[in-house]
């Protein structure tokens, strides 16, 4: 008796919960099995189960523009989080002292960040136009053999990609790191001072591992915008020159859009949700779900 | 923008000028210059004519202001096939946030109001997977939604990407609203259960009317994060739905013989001119939705 008045006493709590209930067991629960389902299947156009085993899988790895993408989104990935990190924490540091006009300063650096990542990619395909853009002015000044045209050589393109992608993405970095060194307690920054510690150290040696949380959070956040990465190479590369600047989230689109392979671009999508579950599955657990029962 | 943290900064206060200040100050302004300058490109790209533009003076203030080229990318360049400008992406874009953006936020609201007050059997389970699907790449989920969304025949339609937009600002939205909700004291929800009044009561009398500023937060996050778009406006938007900067995109692209690059800029400028607008106007929420939703990347 008592338990079935409790279970109708919430039962609006209940009903309004089904649009959540529904979001997260049928599509980040049942999208993703079926997405990891057709991996194992021949489809092409159209879902079909006729599970082939991980002959996909093989095929992938052995396929050129794929190996490009996961090794374009190790090279982006590392020197994106690398410079995001420093340039932030940088930036930070340099608003942490007591400097006039801070207000102007962090609008400035983080205002790319509220841009579409296709308006970001656009801008920098024109800065670094090789007519154009930024090479072709440095020249006219006189230094003839100047050479920035990272976007037309196969080698230097990604980087191309990864320079737009840090000045998106460090304002964001600047702004967490921010609220991380305002949170360090007053007392250290007097204990350093009257031990004589050089302002270089005191950074480095006490106040970096005191903002680690903060840190880490931003190499997760970092880490998950890499691996998404998509509207910024579309709009300034298009993946080229060639197979350049391809990225793992083009490939699954591209195979079950225009190249009509859906097992293949599913088993791409499968591998990209590898790392993620595996880096961020922890991280989730101890953030939400432990900290909710405590 | 000046409010963004009430803390004070914790660097020394100085004296007077140093060389190290001024260092600090000059090392300040290169970084600025930096952030500041593609934006400055585009905008006086956008007001040259073309032949000016093709002297390639990158950084050269316009010899003659003309706005042409912003009538052009609004009204009348071309987008694949038809040439009626990116007006019609601005349309479709605006349609597409504002009913996204309501129907996100009232979800979120009633599910962090839930998970926070009504805590029944799985909730924790329940939220630790939707906030697990803030970090599932979208290409692993969204075919199937598009199987799904052909099945019951909403693909393509304004309905099927405001539903995409909705499942996947969820978790984000939820997060928000429930860490505020649980910041609450519980008494008052108590009080009130005592007083007779029911989940629904509860939620619209006392719960949003104190939810306000965290739900400018949520509104200006969603805002922003929509109208950015592009993949799932591109996926989902079918032919008739695309969202402007689907639109923009096909511009730069689409280019019979000579590349209008005035044109494209003056585009990209009115594309990014909304979220723009709303991050000078709403600093301290933008701030706050980055910290509360930094999660969403």
């Amino acid at each position: 008796m008592k338990r079935k008045t409790r279970m109708w006493s919430n039962l609006s709590a209940k009903i309004a919960s089904v649009p959540m209930l529904v979001t997260a067991i049928g599509v980040f629960v049942l999208c993703v099995v079926y997405s990891i389902a057709l991996s194992f299947t021949r489809s092409r156009y159209f879902p079909k189960f006729d599970f082939i085993g991980f002959d996909q899988y093989v095929r992938l790895w052995t396929t050129d523009r794929w190996t490009v993408s996961v090794s374009n989104l190790l090279i982006f990935g590392l020197l994106f989080v690398g410079f995001c990190l420093l340039l932030g924490f940088l930036l930070a540091v340099m608003l942490d002292r007591n400097i006039r006009m801070e207000g102007v300063f962090r609008t400035t650096f983080l205002y790319p960040y509220a841009l579409s990542f296709v308006v970001t990619g656009l801008i920098w395909q024109w800065m670094m136009d090789p007519a154009l853009g930024i090479q072709n002015v440095v020249r006219n000044m006189g230094w003839e053999s100047f050479s920035f045209a990272p976007l037309t050589s196969t080698t230097y393109a990604i980087y191309g990609v990864v320079i737009a992608a840090v000045w998106q993405g460090t304002g964001l970095i600047m702004c967490l790191m921010l609220a991380g060194l305002r949170g360090v307690d007053r007392e250290i920054w007097k204990a350093a001072r009257v031990d004589g510690i050089p302002l270089w150290r005191t950074y480095i040696f006490i106040i970096i591992p005191m903002i680690r949380p903060v840190i880490v959070t931003s190499v997760v956040l970092l880490s998950i915008s890499v691996v998404r990465v998509y509207d910024l190479v579309v709009a300034q590369t298009g993946g080229g020159p060639g197979i350049a600047t391809e990225v793992p989230a083009k490939f699954v689109i591209d195979h079950f859009t225009e190249r009509g392979n859906v097992a293949i671009a599913m088993a791409a999508a499968t591998m990209m949700l590898l790392p993620v579950l595996l880096l961020v599955g922890p991280w989730v657990y101890n953030e939400y779900v432990r900290r909710v029962r405590a | 923008m000046t409010q963004t943290n009430p803390a004070v900064a914790r660097g020394r206060k100085p004296k007077k000028m140093s060389p190290a200040r001024y260092g600090l100050y000059g090392l300040l302004v290169i970084s600025a210059t930096f952030f500041l300058t593609p934006l400055y490109v585009m905008i006086v790209t956008s007001l040259k004519p073309l032949e000016e533009v093709r002297l390639g003076r990158l950084f050269s203030l316009p010899a003659d202001i003309t706005f042409d080229a912003w009538i052009k990318a609004w009204s009348t360049a071309c987008t694949g096939v038809t040439c009626a400008g990116i007006s019609p992406g601005f349309v479709n874009s605006v349609q597409i946030t504002v009913v996204s953006v309501l129907i996100s936020v009232l979800l979120g609201a009633v599910n962090g109001y839930a998970l926070s007050f009504w805590r029944y059997r799985g909730a924790n389970v329940l939220f630790g997977i939707l906030v697990m699907g803030a970090f599932v790449p979208f290409q692993a989920v969204i075919y199937p939604l598009i199987v799904f969304q052909r099945e019951i025949g909403i693909f393509g339609s304004l309905a099927g990407i405001v539903m995409v937009h909705c499942i996947f600002g969820m978790p984000i939205i939820t997060l928000i609203f429930r860490n505020y909700f649980s910041s609450l004291p519980e008494e008052l929800f108590k009080a009130a259960r005592i007083d007779g009044a029911g989940f629904w009561q509860i939620f619209l009398r006392i719960m949003m009317p104190m939810a306000v500023p965290i739900t400018a937060v949520a509104v200006i996050l969603q805002t922003t994060g929509i109208w950015n778009d592009y993949l799932l406006g591109l996926v989902f938007g079918g032919r008739d739905n695309q969202p402007m900067t689907v639109q923009l995109n096909n511009i730069v692209t689409t280019s019979y013989g000579v590349r209008e690059y005035n044109v494209n800029m003056a585009a990209t400028i009115l594309t990014a001119a909304v979220p723009l607008v709303i991050y000078f106007l709403s600093g301290r929420f933008f701030v706050q939705g980055i910290a509360a939703g930094a999660v969403k990347g």
